[in-house]
């Protein structure tokens, strides 16, 4: 199993990088800028992406803490830590890239459009599950399990009630077969990126309690 | 039917405890009191903003005053291990989540009623004819605000940092809660008819039924070890 | 004869720490078991399990003939608990408290056993006063109350004497004494050897997460076994190869 993790994290590593090279060309060599927004329209092919990989890994984060709560095993809980920490990173990553898109666009900043507040929201609950599961002590990995359980069902809820309490739209983007193409690419970039992290990542957790086991023998 | 019987006997529990004390909800009205007295003199509103910077006034001083009395919900359980009590009688998991949500929810309620009229007398508002609305509004939130921070509350009187942890888990979670809340209020206040505030109520209610039933599944991992 | 606790190979761990590390424990029905051993020994975690507020690691466990796993909420009517912790309702009186416990185990003729036992333990000239103003003593003895109410065949006794005054010790021991009617099944544990000693049927000492002695409290006497407990306290688990 352990063999197994280690070489499926190696290929999703080697496959990133080729497709992060490949994306990259795609986004600024191969396709055109879009006629409305120009130039600052290509962080749409970041922007989307990484939306998508918090997405993802907070419905791993779901998943892994139903059953870490059901069958009570450790390795259920390694995976819903490393995914949420790495949901968290590309939730910021949307954080940071909205804004930067939506000054040319919207004129400021920030605006409390219904896709960045929930975006907004879901960082709030996941810095929480992080908290929670830092500070809960020995607790805190079946309290984490909790707040990732109830946190993910809360999303569609967030989204609709803030949809209904402001209804700025973004300008809709119409998209060119190429650009069709170049978001695809980059988007399988980011999913092979989010594989290979949270192998590694679950494995470092797996080192870290073994390390601690050996240092408790120890004594 | 046995549920029922120790569902009422652990709410009477509850009430009969804090009638002796009445510790609970005295500070939670009053903490809710000055958070409205602040407010007005953070926005100095008159009553003409009423339904827009008033229903959130309102509702940012009840959700404080609840976080307040979710914090000391589960106290009452811990000063003499009271839930190991409770987890040692033959009661399921789930029945005592509801006990607990009923004293919670009740509280909240009385503690709502109890500020409204401040609310009313600082805005200068005739709410009598709104009245039935507003609680339809009250109770739709306050169940919903009360099964996710019921659940919570059992978590973070466990935990060390017990104040803080609760509001920083429960907070982001109600968001849903709070801006229906606020937006059904403040409609209501501007006196439009009930029907146009129909989807807020739906949102709620689904809110509430989703967290109802997912606490009660998930309370037992909560208490248990 | 039947077993009131059979206990094979149970182990927990928290995370990393193992707390208890292969216990093989059986009590015949009706007996009296006092489980000596230090701060640490994993004593409160071997009752926390046995009463189904603890889920084991590993190991097979049945109390009265039930499995721990399968039988949860039977075998939790069936016994009673008393710890240095009361749990019991400081704004409450003892009737109201009794009242709560009792309706939560769904008893019936709640009235009368309330007050048969409010008489044993002596507060039924209390029994209309807030449990917050009784003594550290009379609180313990309103739980033995609480823990004796629904009549249980097994009742697990954790450190009962903290806290308590001399007199109020003593006046413990004697109710302890009155518990063992019928078929009733104790375990108590605790770290105080001149209180345990002076009753039940059998001893036994456990350090480290392991038990390492068991024998008939008659066929011991104090003074050798106190040696043998700060010997087995002292050389730890290493002492039983």
């Amino acid at each position: 199993m352990n063999k197994l993790s280690d070489l499926v994290s190696r290929i999703s590593a080697a496959l990133a990088s080729v497709f992060t090279f490949v994306a990259l060309y795609a986004i600024f060599i191969v396709v055109p800028p879009e006629q409305k927004m120009g130039i600052i329209q290509k962080i749409f092919y970041f922007h989307v992406p990484a939306a998508w990989i918090s997405f993802l890994s907070f419905g791993v984060v779901f998943v892994a803490s139903i059953l870490y709560l059901w069958k009570q095993e450790e390795r259920y809980d390694q995976l819903a830590h490393a995914s949420g920490e790495i949901g968290l990173v590309f939730c910021t990553l949307v954080l940071i890239t909205g804004p930067i898109w939506g000054r040319p666009v919207w004129g400021v900043w920030w605006t409390w459009d219904s896709r960045l507040t929930t975006t907004l929201v879901l960082w709030l609950i996941y810095v929480a599950y992080l908290m929670v599961r830092a500070y809960g002590g020995n607790r805190g990995p079946r309290y984490g399990a909790v707040l990732g359980i109830v946190g993910f069902l809360d999303v569609p809820i967030v989204y609709f009630s803030i949809r209904w309490w402001r209804t700025i739209h973004p300008p809709p983007v119409t998209l060119a077969p190429s650009m069709v193409v170049t978001l695809l690419i980059s988007l399988v970039a980011f999913t092979l990126l989010y594989l290979c992290l949270l192998l590694q990542r679950v494995a470092q957790e797996r080192m870290k309690d073994e390390i601690d086991w050996l240092k408790r023998q120890e004594r | 039917m046995g549920f029922l019987i120790q569902l009422r006997v652990l709410l009477w529990k509850d009430l009969l405890s804090e009638l002796r004390g009445k510790e609970l909800i005295s500070m939670m009205a009053f903490f809710g009191l000055l958070v409205l007295v602040i407010f007005n003199f953070a926005f100095e509103p008159g009553s003409a903003e009423a339904a827009h910077l008033g229903s959130g006034i309102l509702w940012v001083a009840f959700t404080f005053a609840g976080v307040l009395g979710l914090n000391r919900s589960f106290l009452l359980e811990k000063e003499s291990e009271g839930l190991q009590g409770l987890l040692l009688s033959p009661v399921d998991r789930g029945v005592l989540y509801l006990g607990k949500l009923g004293g919670n929810f009740l509280f909240m309620l009385l503690v709502e009623a109890l500020i409204l009229p401040f609310f009313a007398l600082f805005f200068n508002l005739d709410l009598w004819l709104l009245l039935p609305q507003l609680a339809l509004v009250a109770i739709l939130s306050t169940l919903g605000f009360t099964a996710v921070g019921t659940l919570f509350a059992a978590m973070s009187a466990q935990a060390k940092s017990r104040e803080l942890l609760l509001p920083t888990l429960l907070l982001p979670i109600v968001v849903p809660v709070i801006v229906a809340a606020v937006k059904s209020t403040g409609q209501i206040l501007e006196g439009r008819p009930l029907a146009e505030v129909a989807q807020w109520l739906k949102l709620l209610l689904a809110f509430d039924l989703l967290y109802l039933v997912v606490s009660f599944l998930i309370f037992e991992y909560v208490v248990e070890e | 004869m039947d077993w009131a606790i059979q206990v094979e190979q149970l182990t927990k761990s928290f995370g990393h720490l193992l707390a208890l590390r292969g216990i093989d424990l059986r009590l015949r029905r009706g007996k009296f078991l006092t489980i000596f051993g230090p701060n640490g020994a994993g004593k409160t975690t071997l009752i926390r399990i046995l009463s189904t507020l603890l889920r084991p690691t590993a190991g097979r466990i049945e109390i009265l003939g039930m499995d721990l796993r399968d039988a949860g909420e039977e075998i939790r009517r069936q016994i009673g608990v008393l710890s240095h912790q009361t749990f019991l309702y400081n704004n409450l009186t003892p009737m109201e408290n009794l009242k709560f416990y009792g309706t939560l185990y769904g008893l019936d003729h709640l009235k009368e056993r309330i007050e048969l036992l409010l008489e044993q333990v002596g507060l039924e000239g209390r029994r209309n006063d807030p449990v917050r103003t009784f003594s550290r003593g009379m609180q313990q003895r309103l739980a033995i109350a609480r823990t004796l109410l629904h009549d249980p065949q097994v009742v697990f006794l954790d450190e009962p004497y903290t806290g308590l005054d001399q007199h109020a010790a003593r006046m413990l021991e004697g109710l302890l004494g009155q518990m063992r009617s019928g078929q009733r099944t104790i375990l108590l544990v605790t770290h105080n050897l001149a209180r345990g000693l002076g009753m039940g049927d059998e001893v036994a000492i456990q350090v480290g997460g392991r038990i390492l002695y068991r024998e008939e409290r008659g066929k011991i006497d104090p003074a050798s076994f106190e040696e043998r407990y700060f010997h087995c306290v002292e050389e730890g688990p290493a002492w039983d190869s």
